[in-house]
């Protein structure tokens, strides 16, 4: 077959330059100056221990807010590729298996719990490991349990475009105040840094991680739900 | 430590490039893209790795006057963490068309698809 | 570096490519779906180790999680119209 024996001579010329990539590296010794001085200013500038949701708050703060742009026109793109089609008749509705008891049950009882630690990690992103990101997709997974429990209820669209808009929306007023009282867009200055190491300091990051993580949620959880719904849509 | 974790990511990578290149089942072909994508994230994370050094969280173990000997480089980590949230949204769209190309055709193998072949 | 550190990231490097492997070989999709989810979850426990644990949750969460089942809710889709 000679299609596997080019595409094996390829992997393998790229291998060899991987390898002495590998071979060669040495790791430094060293923080590079970028590195350096985010370690030297997180008490000062941001007031966040945990510096990687200081530089992806504030100090990148406008990448975040591209980056949960792009998501969101994912997530509108797979509904307009999904619901464009009409289904064949004959394919509808009827094709879920009806979930367990146990599957059911299990749920009512976790989903809040799940819930509870997303709001957990959102809230404690500047302090400890977690953050919007993080805790979206916990949220998001707490609205998968849902979906696999009860697979013919549909939860509204409608609150989920509705939380993801209002989201989004408070995030770009939130880094248009930051250029109106503090230092740009996105500055975490616009509320008071606080004790560094409290659960509400850091100024504006525990606001940002909220609005991050319920936009994630909601882009995550209407992702799961136009490729899990098929009919009817 | 770094190395080992770069020799993993450059073999995931490889592994998925490979996988991608050879599979004709298009599900196939975007599980191989996903490993590839883990490779790619472990190479980022494995080149902000400073040996003997702990995690950028400044905390009474890390006091703020002594970080920039003590963490590591959280730059890469950062984007790693961007990077892992944008890959499953290219996953989810890879996914939804799959399933559109599957709906023109009934079949998943990429021979069948012919239209831009040369 | 501890000895012991060393032997972890060892020994999840290997199980790491041996699960990509299965991915790539297995001829089932459902098993090549697990075993990919099963790399990111040992990709996971390695940014443990590579301290980096803001990253590890987002794999956890993300690329283990929700993207296998994303895999699933795709292949229910097809399955339920008459395909594989």
């Amino acid at each position: 077959m000679i299609r596997h024996v080019v595409v094996a001579l390829l992997v393998a010329l790229l291998g060899i330059a991987f390898w002495t990539l590998t071979a060669g590296y040495l790791p430094d010794a060293e923080l590079n100056r970028t590195a350096a001085y985010y370690a030297a200013h997180a008490q000062d500038e941001v007031g966040a221990p945990n510096i990687v949701t200081g530089i992806i708050v504030t100090w990148r703060g406008l990448d975040t807010l591209g980056e949960v742009t792009v998501l969101f026109l994912t997530s509108a793109v797979i509904a307009l590729v999904l619901t464009q089609s009409k289904t064949p008749a004959g394919a509808t509705g009827a094709g879920f298996l009806p979930s367990g008891e146990l599957l059911t049950t299990g749920t009512r009882m976790i989903v809040p719990l799940i819930v509870l630690l997303g709001a957990y990690v959102i809230m404690n992103g500047h302090l400890t490991p977690g953050g919007g990101f993080q805790g979206g997709a916990i949220l998001a997974s707490g609205a998968l349990l849902t979906l696999l429990a009860e697979p013919t209820r549909r939860f509204g669209h409608s609150v989920i475009a509705r939380v993801e808009s209002a989201s989004g929306l408070t995030y770009v007023l939130v880094g248009l105040a930051g250029m109106m009282i503090a230092g740009g867009f996105l500055d975490n200055g616009i509320l008071p840094l606080g004790r560094f190491g409290a659960m509400l300091s850091a100024g504006a990051i525990p606001l940002i991680s909220v609005l991050i993580g319920l936009k994630v949620g909601a882009e995550f959880s209407s992702i799961l739900e136009s490729l899990h719904e098929t009919e009817d849509a | 430590m770094a190395q080992i974790a770069l020799a993993t990511g450059f073999v995931l990578i490889l592994a998925g490039l490979y996988g991608a290149l050879t599979n004709r089942d298009i599900l196939r072909m975007i599980v191989a893209f996903t490993i590839a994508d883990t490779g790619v994230n472990i190479v980022l994370v494995a080149v902000g790795y400073l040996p003997g050094r702990t995690a950028p969280i400044l905390d009474a173990a890390v006091p703020v006057a002594e970080a920039g000997q003590r963490i590591i480089d959280p730059v890469p980590q950062a984007l790693v963490l961007t990077a892992i949230v944008i890959g499953l949204g290219i996953t989810a769209l890879m996914l939804a068309y799959a399933y559109r190309l599957f709906r023109l055709r009934h079949s998943l193998d990429i021979s069948t698809f012919t239209e831009l072949k040369w | 570096m501890s000895v012991l550190m060393l032997g972890l990231a060892i020994a999840l490097a290997l199980s790491m490519v041996a699960a990509a492997a299965v991915a790539l070989i297995t001829r089932s999709t459902v098993i090549a779906v697990l075993a990919a989810g099963l790399v990111s979850l040992f990709a996971s426990i390695f940014f443990v180790v590579l301290a980096a644990p803001d990253v590890a949750m987002t794999e956890a969460a993300i690329g283990s999680g929700l993207t296998t089942f994303l895999f699933f809710f795709t292949m229910g889709r097809i399955r339920r119209e008459g395909g594989k």
